[in-house]
């Protein structure tokens, strides 16, 4: 130290406030300043997206938030929402039982392709045939992130995975499985939307979708769905700022976005 | 029974100080004192005073879960379960509540965590085949602190494993009640809504096909409603934006603020600690009868002890000093009736309708103050349902005979 005065260097651009950091921009019903969850991953934008709906329909001290097992799973003890936190792929059930016991409720689900793809299947399908007045969020990488970029059953055709070395074969591993489809074929589905998270655009589009979904469940027409396809470049092996061209390219080049069923 | 639950007992002691074994075995004064105090036990085993009236099994389990303050059943159709299920689709609707068909038994006991999520008394259940595929939510919803009735309406008696260790993972454990007949399993539902609510742990209820199937008469006044307190953890949405919204999750019960992730080793720890608080806080339930002086106890459950009973009480009156242990909670296993009753005996005899899996529990209950000896094994017609050739009082008599002879 010396007594030097301090000598401000010249700028044409002086700060008005005090830098602001990431806590500064978290939304209001993410209690958590930070995550552990890799850099470009797309689950956070979505889970704020859900969260922004459900703060501007003004359901805040109606909604409970249902969670499976997943990355996404660092958010369930950290919101300022009603969590219940499921067991891997049985979330859908655990929102039949909530919202059937308070149908006063809003209930949403939060799932990885991993848990409602592969492990609970059935649970999202028999909820979207029974027309169960709940909405099912299906966060959709296209790998079992939490491991570390293992095949789902929605990982599409020639992705290299840590257990398909040389790329999805369907001869080997068989073909994707495309939820919105199957589900939009349900009759006790409403409405169901396939958006993405990799272009301000897309974010956009999605929380229109989502915000749809859960004015569905409001009105009381039955089961609504949207499925997010977010980025995962950890288990997808590449480059962070690679994954949002790799998502359109790849995993949106087979879960095509849109609409799929609108009955509202 | 309420008070039962909040009395830790002389067998909560045993299991939270190994050295008192020790010290109780060479003390049968101790012994001899809990046994002059009035318990629950006799209470149960009492005769009963009200009005009676025919009921099949199913239907006093479905009369009594709704009763008991039930408003959420979900199950799926196996025998001998299926009429609990349809019981609860006719009464719940009625009374504001809901009885779900799931799709599969996975689904069921998601749907009852859903429900019980939110603070409703709920309930599945199933065969043990059917339990057998809820292990993995049974064992995380003691972690989660989930609230619900299970039904077994198993085949025979080879659930005792998996009713009393389960097949989970983990450490966890839940209650089992084993009722002998329906109107003892009106009681035990009760008393199983009551431990359930208190300790917010599955508590599992074990019958079987003949309690199930067959009609009988039911004493009414076991139906007496206790409802239960109102909880203030239930999931409704309320706390949402309040900086404190509710948490309920087998992964942990902080919120995390400043630090990000669940603490599973904390969480897990304090899961331990509450389990084996519940354990020391339930009273084990047993009918004693006539092993004061007995030279042959023989222990039994659920529907074969009636049998084993009736046996016990034919050869007293022929002059065989036999008595009887019916363990009515077999978690917490009512070690201590079973040690005083095997004070002095030359042989403790074990019917199962198994190949001997409490026979475990007797053994480590006995501790070496006799031999013991296995008088079950599997009976069963060819359905497999549990309708045992061998549930006949000549039958059992000759094997407690043959026991104490050889």
């Amino acid at each position: 130290m010396t007594d030097t005065p301090v000598r401000f260097l010249p700028t044409d651009r002086p700060p008005s406030e005090p830098a602001r950091l990431v806590d500064d921009f978290t939304p209001e019903l993410i209690d958590v300043g930070e995550h552990h969850l890799c850099p470009g991953c797309g689950e956070p934008i979505a889970m704020r997206s859900v969260l922004e709906v459900i703060a501007e329909l003004a359901l805040v001290q109606r909604t409970i938030a249902v969670f499976g097992i997943g990355c996404y799973s660092a958010f369930s003890n950290n919101l300022d929402v009603e969590v219940c936190q499921a067991l891997h792929g049985r979330a859908p059930s655990l929102a039949t039982g909530i919202k059937r016991a308070k149908p006063d409720t809003v209930v949403f689900t939060i799932q990885g392709d991993g848990d409602m793809v592969n492990e609970g299947l059935q649970e999202v399908l028999h909820t979207a045939a029974r027309g169960e007045n709940v909405t099912c969020v299906l966060l959709n990488n296209g790998v079992f992130g939490e491991t570390g970029g293992h095949i789902t059953a929605a990982t599409v055709l020639g992705q290299r995975t840590k257990n398909t070395l040389d790329g999805r074969d369907p001869h080997e591993h068989g073909y994707p499985i495309l939820i919105s489809n199957l589900i939009a074929q349900l009759e006790g589905a409403a409405y169901v939307a396939r958006g993405a998270v990799n272009t301000a655009g897309n974010v956009s589009r999605t929380k229109r979708m989502i915000t749809k979904a859960i004015e569905t469940q409001l009105a009381g027409r039955g089961f609504s769905f949207v499925e997010i396809l977010t980025m995962c470049p950890t288990g997808w092996f590449i480059e962070t700022q690679e994954a949002p061209d790799y998502l359109d390219d790849n995993l949106a080049a087979v879960h095509v976005g849109g609409v799929l069923k609108d009955n509202t | 029974m309420s008070e039962l639950a909040s009395e830790p007992s002389a067998v909560s002691e045993l299991a939270s100080e190994p050295s008192a074994v020790s010290e109780l075995a060479s003390e049968p004064s101790a012994v001899s004192e809990l046994a002059s105090e009035p318990s629950a036990v006799s209470e149960l085993a009492s005769e009963p005073s009200g009005q009676r009236v025919l009921m099949e099994g199913s239907e006093a389990i479905a009369e009594a879960m709704v009763l008991a303050g039930c408003r959420f059943f979900a199950g799926y159709p196996m025998t001998p379960f299926t009429e609990v299920l349809e019981h609860m689709a006719k009464k719940l609707p009625p009374v504001g509540g809901v009885c779900m068909n799931a799709e599969s038994e996975l689904e069921a006991i998601g749907m009852a965590w859903g429900a019980a999520a939110t603070g409703t008394p709920a309930a599945t259940g199933s065969t043990g085949q059917g339990l057998s595929l809820m292990q993995e939510s049974i064992a995380e919803a003691c972690l989660a602190g989930i609230p619900m009735l299970l039904i077994n309406m198993a085949r025979a008696q080879g659930d005792y494993f998996q009713a009393t260790r389960g097949g989970g993972h983990g450490d966890y454990r839940t209650p089992v009640l084993a009722p002998q007949d329906a109107t003892e399993a009106v009681k035990l539902v009760k008393l199983g809504f009551q431990l359930t609510w208190r300790w917010r742990n599955p508590v599992l209820l074990f019958g079987d096909y003949y309690l199930a199937h067959t009609s009988s008469s039911v004493d009414t006044s076991a139906f007496d409603l206790v409802p239960l307190a109102p909880v203030d953890w239930g999931l409704d949405g309320s706390t949402g934006g309040t900086g404190r919204a509710r948490l309920v999750s087998p992964l942990g019960t902080d919120k995390q603020r400043d630090d990000v992730g669940y603490d599973l080793a904390k969480h897990y720890y304090a899961c331990a600690a509450r389990s084996a608080e519940m354990l020391a806080g339930i009273e084990p339930l047993a009918e004693v009868e006539g092993c004061d002086d007995a030279d042959v106890v023989v222990v039994a459950f659920g529907t074969p002890a009636r049998y084993v009973r009736a046996a016990v009480r034919e050869l007293r009156a022929d002059g065989v000093k036999a008595g009887s242990v019916r363990p009515i909670t077999l978690l917490p296993f009512p070690t201590d009736a079973i040690a005083r009753a095997a004070e002095g005996a030359k042989v403790v005899a074990v019917y199962e309708n198994n190949q001997g899996q409490m026979l475990d529990d007797v053994r480590l209950a006995v501790l070496g103050r006799a031999p013991v000896q296995f008088i079950g094994g599997l009976s069963l017609d060819t359905s497999g349902f549990g309708i045992a050739p061998d549930y006949d009082v000549a039958v059992f008599r000759q094997r407690i005979e043959k026991v104490l002879h050889d």
